[in-house]
């Protein structure tokens, strides 16, 4: 049983209730899955949530897990996903000291390289923002900490799949049979 | 929709009634059928309480001493009735204590409903009094629960509620409701939940699997089935049975599953598992197609998974898909109800006797009674045996009665002697084993199917655990037998450490208080055998009462539950002595 350590993507698509987050959490809990990230947000369905969250696990893990997920009441569907099916990007900012733009003219240029954005300059500091793949993040936020960061964060993924969601089909079966 | 059902839900809406939230509590239980109902008054739920009092001839409240008490009960009724068992209880510690019950009935599927009462919803999360996060604490307990702070929420949330915990796989659901949501008041009307779009009760069967799963039990040589509760809540007893008799396929139980096949049939050969009869665990290294009908493949029935059934292959039938490739990896998968899935595989399935693999279960049978079952039901030596109470049990029951067993040595005895005729007859406390469950959850039973015969058979130990509802069965009234196989220990821990831990008994020895005059302190006849020659007598004696009555039987303190396959051994490895 020495299979593979992976990372998955899991969309989960539920009802927009409270406590849910709690009931999904505590399925990695309990079987001592620690969450790379999550991310949860309002899905291409009105009145629906998706959930995506990365996790390193073995394949045969993340299809029990899934079906884990698709038991609770409140849980619509529950897909998970390798890193090649999918499109994801994660974002982040920094926020700077705006002398360092005037001191450290290379920071201009780390700048236009990464692609960041420059969300709004004040007297006192300046805010980057980024969106892209890990190692770019990492890498940007690598070369800025020579010259010193006061603050960073880095948002959980997000992804779309390649592979068609099958969502509305299960929510319209649904009120297909129920009128 | 046609005219008809428009026309109904028009005549429902017309019926719409200004009342307060705990009266549309009421009338919501009313509406789902439910006639008796356990729990424990307290401050957050109060104002229901006063509701009960005004409907007491229409609905039955059973006060228990303790709220665990409650859960266990609200399981024991469900689980000999089938229906929904519903426990109440205030905030705070009234709702934590209902946890245990609940986790029991997760674990075991039992469809129970508990409302907790809550503190005014203004006063959530600021450490009131009796204020406790009942929905955070049960969340991964239940199949389901909700939080109620408006009046107006509480016909379409219960509705929910019954809903979920009857419907596919069962479970428990608990609705917390704010006392405000209880004061205020809401236009009721009452409409039975009947589905909820995210959740798929019973998922299609693919009928490519029933032609599957029928093509290899139709070429096995050696096929076993093993079943669990999963038949007796799909209620496809009749279609194991008629599925086992054309096929002619031996079938064992895990111990949920028991009593869903009469202990007499022919082609039951017993109990799976870690104390289960030789044969079956034997022969599941044997057979060739393995067939697992409602049962998840527990640790304490596969034993060592790296050596279970490995020769065979395996087909699962299950409401859940979650529970399919869980433990075990099957080569055919049939998901779906049981009868349902098994009504279709019947006509499927060839003829068949399979009479030389039949033969070897009776062989190890054989072997079974002459080393253990002898010595147990009709014992030479002096001390008195669990095994030789159930003997006395069956002889006087003929099988008829329901056996309510709690969590040791004694529920294992239980549940390889009773004998039974009917099904729903076998209930205990299997997944979460929880001592303390058998005194509650008899009384639940028993209020739930009044003329059936309902005997609690319960080690020294959980009887302590929840002895305080000898009260709840004097007050109601309710006839249950209570027989206690007192052997001054923990019985089954005792036998780990003899076996495992060189005999160092640490805290498992017991002094007991004279349980005969307990109960007699709560007005319930008893008596206390400690001779062979006294144990028909009273057993007699016991199964005559028309009331509940107390049986007391000191049996050998240093005996041990055999077969038995040792924690992480193949079932193969099944020990006899």
């Amino acid at each position: 049983m020495n299979e593979e350590i992976k990372t998955f993507t899991i969309s989960i698509y539920t009802e927009n209730n409270i406590g849910l987050l709690n009931r999904i959490s505590a399925i990695f809990q309990r079987r001592h899955i620690n969450i790379e990230s999550l991310t949860t947000s309002q899905s291409e369905i009105d009145g629906v949530n998706r959930f995506v969250i990365v996790v390193n696990i073995t394949e045969s893990q993340a299809k029990k897990i899934i079906g884990q997920f698709e038991k609770q009441v409140e849980v619509i569907k529950a897909y998970y996903h390798k890193d090649e099916d999918t499109i994801y990007t994660e974002s982040c900012m920094f926020k700077i000291k705006s002398s360092l733009l005037f001191e450290e003219p290379q920071i201009q240029n780390i700048i236009k390289e990464s692609n960041a954005r420059i969300v709004t300059v004040n007297k006192e500091f300046f805010v980057l923002e980024k969106s892209g793949r890990r190692n770019e993040i990492e890498s940007l936020r690598r070369d800025l900490n020579v010259f010193g960061i006061m603050q960073f964060v880095r948002a959980g993924r997000i992804a779309v799949t390649k592979d068609e969601m099958k969502v509305t089909e299960v929510l319209m079966a649904f009120n297909n049979h129920n009128n | 929709m046609n005219t008809q059902t428009a026309n109904k839900k028009q005549e429902v809406a017309q019926e719409t009634m200004r009342i307060t939230g705990s009266e549309a509590i009421i009338r919501c239980l009313l509406a789902e059928g439910v006639d008796i109902l356990y729990g424990y008054p307290g401050g957050a739920i109060m104002p229901v309480y006063d509701e009960l009092y005004k409907f007491r001839d229409q609905i039955h409240h059973v006060l228990t001493r303790h709220e665990q008490g409650a859960a266990h009960a609200a399981q024991g009724y469900a689980r000999i009735s089938g229906r929904v068992g519903v426990a109440m209880a205030t905030s705070g510690p009234g709702a934590t204590n209902l946890i245990t019950g609940i986790a029991d009935a997760q674990i075991d599927s039992t469809p129970i409903v508990c409302i907790t009462g809550q503190v005014f919803s203004h006063l959530l999360g600021t450490d009131a009094f009796q204020e406790t996060d009942i929905i955070g604490i049960s969340t991964p307990v239940t199949k389901w629960n909700c939080q109620i702070t408006k009046a107006a929420d509480i016909p379409e949330v219960l509705a929910k509620a019954f809903y979920i915990a009857k419907s596919g796989r069962p479970g428990p659901v608990l609705i917390d409701i704010t006392k405000d949501a209880q004061v205020s008041e809401l236009d009721f009307k009452y409409e039975k939940c009947t589905g909820v779009r995210s959740y798929t009760p019973v998922p299609k069967t693919n009928p490519e699997t029933l032609t599957a799963a029928a093509e290899l039990i139709n070429s096995a040589k050696k096929p076993l089935i093993v079943w669990g509760q999963g038949v007796i809540l799909g209620q496809a007893e009749n279609e194991l049975k008629a599925i086992i008799e054309k096929a002619g396929i031996p079938a064992a139980w895990t111990i949920l599953g028991a009593s869903a096949l009469p202990t007499s049939h022919p082609l039951n050969v017993g109990m799976v598992g870690m104390h289960g009869n030789y044969a079956p665990n034997m022969l599941t290294n044997e057979c060739d197609v393995l067939i697992a009908i409602g049962m998840r493949f527990d640790d304490r029935v596969t034993g060592s998974l790296n050596t279970y059934a490995k020769q065979a292959k395996i087909i699962h039938f299950d409401i859940d898909p979650a529970e399919i490739d869980k433990n075990v990896k099957t080569d055919v998968a049939v998901i779906g109800d049981s009868k349902d899935s098994l009504a279709k595989l019947l006509p499927l399935l060839n003829e068949n006797k399979h009479a030389d693999w039949l033969q070897k279960f009776e062989d190890l049978y054989a072997i079974e009674f002459e080393k253990v079952i002898k010595d147990d039901i009709t014992p030479t030596k002096e001390g008195l045996t669990m095994g030789e109470v159930l003997r006395q049990i069956n002889i006087e029951s003929k099988g008829n009665a329901a056996i309510v067993s709690d969590v040791g040595q004694h529920q294992m005895i239980a549940c390889r002697y009773a004998e039974f005729t009917t099904t729903k007859s076998n209930i205990t406390s299997g997944g979460l084993g929880t001592m303390g469950f058998a005194l509650p959850a008899a009384i639940g039973a028993k209020m739930a199917a009044p003329d059936r015969e309902v005997v609690a058979i319960i080690g020294d130990g959980g009887y302590q655990m929840n002895i305080q509802e000898l009260g709840t069965i004097f007050q109601q009234k309710a006839a249950v037998k209570i027989v206690v196989l007192n052997n001054e220990f923990l019985g089954m821990v005792r036998q780990w450490q003899q076996l495992f831990f060189d005999k160092r008994y640490a805290s498992t020895e017991m002094t007991n208080p004279d349980f005969v005059t307990i109960a007699k302190g709560y007005y319930i006849e008893g008596k206390r055998v400690t001779k062979r020659e006294e144990l028909a007598e009273a057993i007699k004696e016991m199964m005559a009462s028309k009331e509940s009555y107390f049986l007391e039987v000191c049996v050998e303190k240093e005996d041990n539950v055999f077969p038995m396959i040792p924690a992480g051994a193949s079932v193969s490895e099944i020990r006899l002595s």
